[in-house]
């Protein structure tokens, strides 16, 4: 299971570097968006994968009961994916605004705050 | 625990009510003031309470370490704090003439604070995956920052920001995921024990060198700073002070944190990359400045070079070299915030930043001129000025160290920056206005009192740190000592655990 999810990182990391450098800031998103769940993938990998009950702890008692599913992966994947959230649609308004007021979103065509021959920006 | 909360909970709740204050400008700016100024007497009750008793520790919520989150502050993060606490007031005061009053109403003040809060949380806390949470606070709130107002430019440069920042991001949640698959803790006092029992030396070294990445392009080190000058130079002064003086430096004290308190930096091959990548960063950015003629963007590429510095001092790794890194990294967040602040008036006076449209100033506001030349100077190394100090440090740790061809860079280094330092200052000062009938925009009262204010203030910190450089430098060493030997702060936070 563990080799299962490797690949399918590598696959996931592998497409998403080849979207994220084609210049395009959109097709960058979409590789970013690839990426971090990826970044998910081997936190969870991480917190060993295997067939285990839920960790819950009886009322009264102050550990589980028997072996349980480690939790911490659990809420640094979920913390990750409400800040990868976040972070994506602001990304997406902010390209959105950048298409509408620059008219490109190639990223070799987007020189205004760097000009080619070094005048003000 | 209070006093290591303290600084935080001040950030976000003068965060929020500066939110809820949207409709009266005059009640925002009074709160974003108050809240600064708060912000800097938490933080320096913080560093008298550890200078005094050594680092100290809190757990959040009542789980105890290595399981729940902990907060620690040993000297180097209480005297990061406190340099945040002085640029928060810095920054607020100037952007009381600073910034746009639609910017103002739209957020400028809840983002400020909830950038200040993401800093201080990410200097406090013990725990490195929630210190990839205050980055993040950090980022989504200098993302907002950095786009305010909207401009062109200001997009451009917003946008490879946040694509390369957000890259930076991913891989730190990646480095995150392998250390706790690899050692099972996410507590840094823990993981230092964790991470010298591994047997598995790829492990470390992979790694390693994902945080190296990951801090590197935070801190805005060669080759992966190409972030920096894209987009400096674009929003209001204000904010381009706190991120020039701030935000690159938290990548810097991560880096620090990381490299000697869970890593052992003197690995070859780890100590090797660092002091070649320092030396790199160092050129580069001072070679980058000398092409610009924009007042914001030469002090951009001086950011790069002067990060190479302090990477400088972390990669020797001897008490000596650290001294100089914590010492560097405090001079150079006044002296850098200030050199903004300077451009700023130029540009606010002359209606330009561009050095070809600006001069005259001389016969204008001498005073402004010898203003300049404090940070200007310092950062050059010139004694008796904090730099100098700085540099000295840095440098005789490095010949003390043998390193001879990275002492000579950083000499180098400092001699081509002079040559930046002196552009600006013939350019905008000294040399006669281009335009013959060039009239200085007036200032009302209130405008210089806000943006000369803050810049007297932080030069006569500069002439201070230079001419009793003895307090800093002790301070300094006693934050090195912890770091080279941070026994005092692993049991701080570990609590009575072995």
């Amino acid at each position: 299971m563990e080799t299962a999810l490797a690949v399918l990182v590598a696959i996931l990391v592998t497409s998403s570097l080849y979207l994220m450098t084609s210049g395009h800031m959109v097709r960058f998103l979409f590789g970013l968006l690839l990426l971090s769940n990826a970044a998910n993938l081997v936190i969870f990998a991480a917190g060993r994968l295997t067939y285990a009950e839920p960790a819950l702890i009886a009322p009264g008692a102050l550990a589980p009961a028997g072996s349980v599913a480690n939790a911490l992966p659990q809420a640094l994947v979920l913390t990750a994916i409400v800040i990868s959230f976040g972070l994506l649609a602001f990304a997406l308004v902010l390209v959105y605004r950048a298409h509408q007021s620059l008219g490109t979103v190639d990223s070799d065509e987007m020189r205004v705050a760097e000009p080619r021959d070094g005048g003000e920006a | 625990m209070v006093l290591l909360t303290a600084p935080i909970l001040i950030a976000l709740s003068t965060a929020v009510l500066t939110l809820f204050a949207a409709g009266d400008r005059r009640l925002q700016q009074s709160l974003s003031v108050l809240g600064s100024v708060a912000l800097l007497v938490a933080s320096l009750l913080l560093a008298g309470t550890v200078l005094n008793d050594g680092p100290i520790a809190a757990t959040m919520g009542g789980w105890s370490a290595p399981f729940g989150i902990t907060l620690a502050a040993d000297m180097l993060s209480a005297a990061m704090v406190v340099i945040t606490g002085v640029i928060a007031v810095a920054t607020t005061v100037y952007g009381l003439a600073d910034i746009d009053p639609a910017a103002e109403r739209v957020g400028y003040h809840s983002l400020l604070h909830g950038l200040l809060a993401g800093v201080c949380g990410a200097f406090l806390t013990a725990d490195i995956f929630n210190l990839y949470v205050w980055f993040e606070v950090m980022l989504i709130a200098s993302f907002g920052l950095l786009a305010l107002g909207g401009t062109r430019a200001q997009l451009d440069g917003a946008v490879k920001y946040v694509a390369l920042n957000l890259v930076s991001t991913v891989a730190f949640l990646i480095a995150v995921g392998l250390l706790y698959g690899a050692t099972g803790t996410l507590n840094m006092a823990e993981l230092r024990i964790a991470v010298r029992a591994l047997d598995d030396d790829t492990v470390v070294l992979v790694t390693a060198a994902m945080f190296l990445f990951t801090f590197g392009v935070k801190a805005a080190l060669f080759p992966v700073f190409f972030w920096l000058p894209a987009s400096y130079h674009t929003p209001s002064v204000a904010v381009s002070a706190i991120f020039a003086g701030l935000l690159t430096k938290v990548g810097v004290y991560a880096l620090i944190r990381v490299f000697t308190l869970i890593y052992d930096t003197e690995m070859p091959l780890l100590q090797g990359l660092l002091l070649t990548v320092a030396a790199l960063t160092m050129l580069t950015g001072v070679l980058g400045a000398a092409a610009q003629n924009d007042v914001r963007r030469i002090l951009s590429f001086h950011i790069i070079s002067q990060i190479g510095y302090m990477i400088l001092g972390l990669a020797l790794f001897t008490p000596l070299a650290l001294v100089g890194a914590i010492f560097y990294v405090i001079h150079h967040i006044i002296v850098k915030a200030n050199l903004f602040f300077v451009g700023g008036v130029i540009r606010r006076l002359t209606g330009s930043e561009d050095l070809a449209r600006t001069g005259g100033l001389w016969a204008r506001s001498p005073w402004l001129a010898v203003l300049f030349l404090v940070p200007a100077l310092s950062l050059a190394g010139i004694p008796p000025l904090s730099g100098f100090w700085a540099k000295f440090v840095v440098v005789k740790a490095s010949l003390d160290a043998e390193h001879y061809v990275v002492a000579a860079v950083a000499l180098l280094v400092g001699l081509l920056t002079i040559y930046s330092m002196s552009k600006i200052w013939l350019e905008a000062f000294w040399k006669a206005h281009p335009d013959p009938a060039f009239e200085a925009r007036p200032m009302s009262g209130v405008e210089s009192v806000a943006l000369v204010g803050p810049v007297i203030a932080l030069a006569l910190i500069t002439v201070a740190i230079g001419l009793a450089a003895a307090p800093f430098l002790d301070v300094a060493i006693v934050a090195a000592e912890q770091l080279v030997d941070p026994e005092a702060y692993t049991r701080a936070v570990l609590g009575a655990l072995p």
